[in-house]
């Protein structure tokens, strides 16, 4: 079986130096560690945001970083969705149109929003459709990202912090409908956190990191037969 | 709670003080013109038509030219890494430091049929670009196009580029990252840029002088009407109408700000 993502990299900047190497499987690895340790460079590499000074990454089985052969597939065609800390919605946009954005199929626009439209119904953001980032609140805002960063029907999902600006509340509800997503969907997917208990709820495996290094990687015990939870609904009233 | 109700009272009297002057200014204008007008409204007319409609459209062709480039530029001077970028700003900016007349000097060197670069354009396009309203369109669209250029890439380099890295990684192409992401995000400035290109345009006079000439009828814009304007007996009606204008102007200008506010 061919691995999600397969990474072995180095990068330094400044006096930070990453070394790291591991590989992903199917459904959603942690990238685990104290605030500066690496991980938000190291999804910024997998997404060709920046590029490594040594090593090989592989999505998919496709290489799309290659420094020995000075192979650098661009960001557009890596087929990632990423989901960002703060949503990075683009304000003069609806919710749906954000997310519409981001569908690839090139089958015009009323199949790109009704793309849009079940990925918003799917993470309970249908209510808001229509709405301007501006006037959702963060929670609202993090689903619509969600949404957007699966529905261009990425090989690989990639979610930096994305319920650390949260309350600790939506926090919560968020934790399980990420998880009830992503699992459901299919999409491998690796999360960045800094938080003990949301990297043991969110992840089938987590990656410990610390100093630019990858510490230990470790399986989390979950019953087999364990539903998938459904997403909750938010609240489509005033926020 | 005191000084919050000064100053509401303090922004009374200046509302108040703003609408007396406006009334005052145009009563005393409306009653001053509508003599003139009663007195010599054909001649008034023949004077003011033909310069308005040809600054109008001089003004509208030279800022849809120096919009796009503008733009362009901008984007380019925003988001390129390539060597001499500020010197090539810089080029593009000179028409805001240099006095108008040298700026229409150079035009003149580079567009009048009798220099060597004038004529050799001539020959190639088959058209003369001097003392015709192309060359009005080309003084004024010199004029606006800095300010286009400039306020574009100040806005395109004030966005946020992790908006545009999100674009990307959702596989948007680059153009399409520039013109459904970053170009929206500017927007506000960059109307700026046009707003205030479009009215250098439409007050373009130095280098419009030069390269168009003042002829009546062909190259006379509003500008060079209301110079001309103080050799004709119409010269009181056109200092009446230049009051409105400003009047009008900053009404506008402050219903504007208020409106952001």
């Amino acid at each position: 079986m061919t691995a999600a993502l397969e990474l072995a990299v180095a990068r330094q900047i400044g006096e930070f130096d990453l070394d790291i190497a591991f590989t992903v499987e199917s459904g959603m690895s942690v990238l685990f560690g104290p605030s500066g340790a690496g991980k938000s460079l190291t999804l910024a590499l997998i997404a060709g945001l920046i590029r490594p000074d040594t090593g090989t990454i592989a999505i998919n089985g496709h290489v799309v970083t290659d420094c020995s052969r000075h192979t650098y597939v661009t960001t557009q065609k890596r087929r990632i969705g990423m989901v960002f800390q703060d949503g990075l919605l683009l304000p003069h946009r609806s919710a749906l149109d954000n997310v519409a954005l981001a569908v690839r199929q090139a089958s015009g626009r009323r199949v790109r929003r009704a793309v849009a439209r079940s990925w918003l119904e799917r993470v309970g953001a249908e209510g808001f459709a229509d709405r301007r980032p501006g006037s959702l609140s963060g929670g609202q805002r993090q689903r619509v990202a969600l949404a957007r960063g699966l529905a261009g029907d990425p090989a690989l999902v990639l979610l930096d912090e994305p319920l650390s600006a949260l309350d600790s509340a939506v926090r919560l509800e968020l934790r399980r409908l990420i998880r009830g997503v992503i699992i459901s969907s299919g999409v491998p997917a690796v999360l960045v956190t800094h938080d003990a208990e949301e990297a043991e709820e969110l992840g089938d495996v987590i990656i410990g990191y610390n100093h630019g290094r990858v510490t230990g990687t470790r399986a989390v015990e979950r019953p087999s037969c364990a539903e998938p939870p459904q997403a909750p609904r938010e609240s489509t009233g005033p926020v | 709670m005191k000084r919050e109700h000064d100053t509401a009272r303090a922004f009374d009297n200046k509302q108040k003080a703003a609408v007396i002057s406006v009334v005052v200014l145009l009563g005393f204008g409306l009653g001053f013109g509508a003599a003139h007008l009663l007195a010599g409204y054909i001649a008034y007319w023949d004077i003011v038509s033909g310069p308005f409609l040809l600054s109008l459209r001089v003004s509208f062709v030279a800022g849809v030219i120096a919009g796009t480039t503008g733009v362009a530029s901008g984007y380019v001077l925003a988001k390129g890494r390539f060597p001499g970028r500020d010197v090539l700003e810089t080029i593009g900016s000179l028409p805001i430091i240099l006095p108008p007349t040298v700026a229409g000097y150079y035009l003149l060197e580079v567009l009048s049929p009798g220099t060597r670069a004038g004529g050799f354009l001539t020959r190639v396009t088959g058209h003369v670009f001097v003392y015709n309203s192309a060359g009005c369109i080309i003084a004024a669209t010199v004029a606006a196009y800095p300010f286009c250029m400039r306020a574009a890439r100040t806005a395109i380099e004030g966005v946020d580029p992790l908006f545009e890295q999100a674009a990307r990684a959702m596989g948007l192409p680059n153009w399409r990252v520039a013109l459904q992401v970053t170009l929206p995000l500017a927007r506000r400035g960059i109307a700026a840029g046009l707003t205030i290109g479009f009215a250098r345009a439409l007050g373009e006079y130095g280098a419009t002088l030069m390269v168009g000439g003042d002829i009546n009828g062909k190259t006379r814009t509003l500008s060079l009407a209301v110079l001309d304007s103080f050799t004709t007996p119409e010269r009181d009606t056109m200092l009446l109408v230049l009051v409105l204008m400003a009047v009008i102007a900053m009404t506008g200008v402050g219903l504007l700000g208020r409106s952001r506010a």
